[in-house]
């Protein structure tokens, strides 16, 4: 039964915390951004990755053409201030710096999607298989093992070879490739604290294995799940955009940067500037991700620290 | 340990019939008629016809597995390339070598780098040392492999001439791509290093040392270091699959004649059973080689052959006291 609660109550609270001066509620989650906000090197990740997520809300704003929009006279210009070309145009007459920008609107969120997706796929059962354990873990652990004999690039470039080009497929195959580690991970971190007193006590006020496992075992196993999903997202943003980069999986002229450095990869002895900057992209996400994704960790795990 | 040895021999029979399985399957969903592929697209339709039955499209699937399965266990079979009609495995086997040594090469390298800067790292702890390794190795795990490759190319061959731009015909040409495997890897392993080392150094065991009068060095090389590359030993397994992927587009940025060049042309020419045969090898090269470093591991870790010692001993004891 809830314990009765009225409005009246939490204002005669409220009142008690005022006149005490503020008294902060703890809590796991409370400590580790504690801990989090000391680390310079963390926070530094985090501004940068909210900055590319502004970047790519705001692209329509900052980029100062459009990604499409051919400037044929100004073919191949180096990058400079005063052009107005702040990162030189391609062969085609494309202002890079433009294309660079709504590149964010790409590799960010189909990075978020791959992970969210391998993880519901592996997570699910990483969950199931620690929770259960006995046969059905070894039956589907087994079965990750066998997916796993395939080196997960390869896997990736087999299911886009087989599905073809497009964001969908290459989001397909980078889920389905990383599924067995990211089942791994979340069948690991169930099961240290599996064997903890509360879950017992939960079962034993007859609590559902859902409820179990959604409300008890999740949520105190969500430290290593959440910072290998920092992680995650890192590689997938870097596996897309090699796929792509080898011609599977996005193709041109969308203005992922993967697929900007494969269309722009015939111009190195001409126009390599062309090259450097979505590369650069690249390098600055997943730079910020691992970042942010060490703090995470440490901040999660301060036995690490 | 025989026990272990022969489970572990006998799990590669799953792991081949699965990965046959898997490429298979994607095969098999591929939209497109694969005849196509083969006489053109606008060959007369008797000719397809018959093309298809020669090859044994309208065999039921089951039919198709079954037989490729059989090609491959049996003979070696990979099938017959649309494009070059010579025998896959023929194909392979030419470029193999070449994907397998910048594989390997490429983990070693990154292993001789890494292990001594993050034993460097882990012992002077926030020093100038650490902070520049750690960057670097926070660098070789950000940097994008094919653009760290393209980056290499344009400064070492296009600007400075030092090295040549594609092939392998000499020992330049392994340099860039190998770099381009390796410095992910080795950004890798430097961070795994060093965390596992500060871990160990905390040890009581290390503090023991320490107070008896142990020599500095002894400490660390002895102590430490041995029990810090357990956690990278059982890595390398997983680092060489990371490097195999690496080591397709590698190819791919240096036109290294190899397994992974061979296989993206065959995609693009729609050259299934080329694609095919490539993953089925390198994925069952990779399962070889997780196998043998398996086997490696458990005869090098001490404590795993002290466990087995010790049961031995405890079934010795139980019989004496049975017979007695």
């Amino acid at each position: 039964m809830a314990k009765l609660y009225t409005p009246a109550m939490a204002a005669l609270d409220r009142k008690k915390i005022k006149q005490k001066g503020r008294v902060k509620k703890s809590s796991p989650g409370r400590e580790a951004w504690k801990r989090l906000r000391r680390n310079k090197l963390a926070i530094a990740g985090m501004i940068i990755l909210i900055v590319l997520i502004l970047t790519a809300i705001f692209a329509d704003v900052i980029a100062p053409y459009g990604i499409d929009q051919q400037m044929l006279r100004n073919r191949l210009q180096k990058p400079s201030f005063t052009s107005g070309h702040l990162m030189g145009t391609d062969d085609f007459g494309r202002d890079v710096f433009s294309r660079v920008v709504y590149g964010a609107r790409i590799s960010l969120p189909i990075g978020l999607i791959c992970v969210f997706l391998a993880f519901a796929l592996g997570g699910t059962l990483g969950a199931i298989a620690a929770f259960y354990g006995g046969r059905i873990d070894n039956v589907i652990m087994r079965f990750m093992d066998i997916f796993q004999s395939i080196p997960p690039m390869l896997m990736a470039i087999a299911i886009a070879a087989s599905l073809g080009n497009g964001v969908l497929n290459l989001v397909l195959a980078i889920s389905i490739s990383t599924m067995p580690a990211r089942s791994r991970i979340v069948r690991a971190s169930i099961l240290t604290v599996k064997r903890n007193d509360y879950i017992e006590s939960a079962r034993a006020i007859g609590a559902s294995s859902r409820r179990q496992l959604l409300k008890y075992m999740l949520p105190n196993a969500i430290g290593p799940i959440l910072t290998s999903f920092t992680f995650s997202v890192a590689t997938a943003i870097l596996t897309v955009s090699s796929l792509s980069y080898i011609g599977l999986g996005i193709s041109p002229p969308t203005p992922e940067w993967g697929c900007m450095l494969s269309a722009s990869k015939e111009l190195i002895r001409t126009a390599p500037y062309t090259l450097l900057f979505p590369g650069l992209m690249i390098m600055i996400t997943v730079l910020a991700l691992n970042l942010f994704g060490d703090g995470l960790r440490d901040a999660l795990d301060p036995r690490l620290k | 340990m025989l026990n272990y040895i022969a489970k572990r021999l006998l799990w590669m029979i799953p792991v081949v019939f699965g990965v046959i399985c898997i490429v298979f399957i994607l095969s098999a969903i591929t939209p497109g008629d694969p005849v196509d592929a083969i006489v053109g697209f606008d060959a007369p339709p008797e000719v397809k016809e018959a093309m298809r039955e020669q090859m044994g499209f309208n065999d039921p699937i089951y039919v198709q597995f079954f037989n490729y399965f059989k090609g491959i266990v049996t003979e070696g079979d990979l099938g017959t390339s649309y494009v070059s009609g010579e025998p896959v495995v023929k194909e392979l086997m030419r470029r193999f070598p070449t994907t397998l040594t910048l594989t390997i090469a490429s983990v070693l390298v990154a292993i001789i780098v890494a292990i001594p800067l993050g034993l460097i790292s882990a012992v002077k702890r926030y020093s100038w040392i650490d902070n520049a390794s750690m960057a670097v190795a926070l660098f070789g795990v950000s940097v994008p492999q094919f653009w760290f490759g393209l980056m290499s190319l344009l400064i070492f061959s296009v600007k400075l001439g030092w090295l040549p731009a594609s092939g392998t015909s000499n020992f330049g040409g392994w340099v860039l791509p190998v770099a381009m495997i390796g410095i992910g890897n080795a950004g890798n392993f430097a961070r795994i290093t060093r965390s596992s080392m500060l871990e160990v150094i905390r040890q009581d065991y290390v503090r023991t040392a320490r107070s008896k009068g142990q020599k500095e060095i002894v400490i660390t090389l002895k102590h430490c270091l041995r029990n810090a590359l357990i956690p990278i030993v059982a890595n390398i397994g997983n680092m060489i699959g990371i490097s195999m992927g690496g080591a397709v587009v590698a190819e791919s940025v240096f036109s290294v004649p190899g397994v992974g060049r061979f296989m993206l042309d065959a995609i693009n020419q729609r050259d299934w059973p080329a694609v095919q045969g490539g993953i089925v090898l390198l994925a069952l090269s990779f399962s070889v080689i997780m196998l043998v470093m398996d086997l490696l591991y458990t005869a090098i870790d001490p404590r795993l052959k002290a466990e087995f010692k010790s049961k031995l001993k405890i079934n010795a004891r139980k019989r004496k006291v049975q017979e007695a």
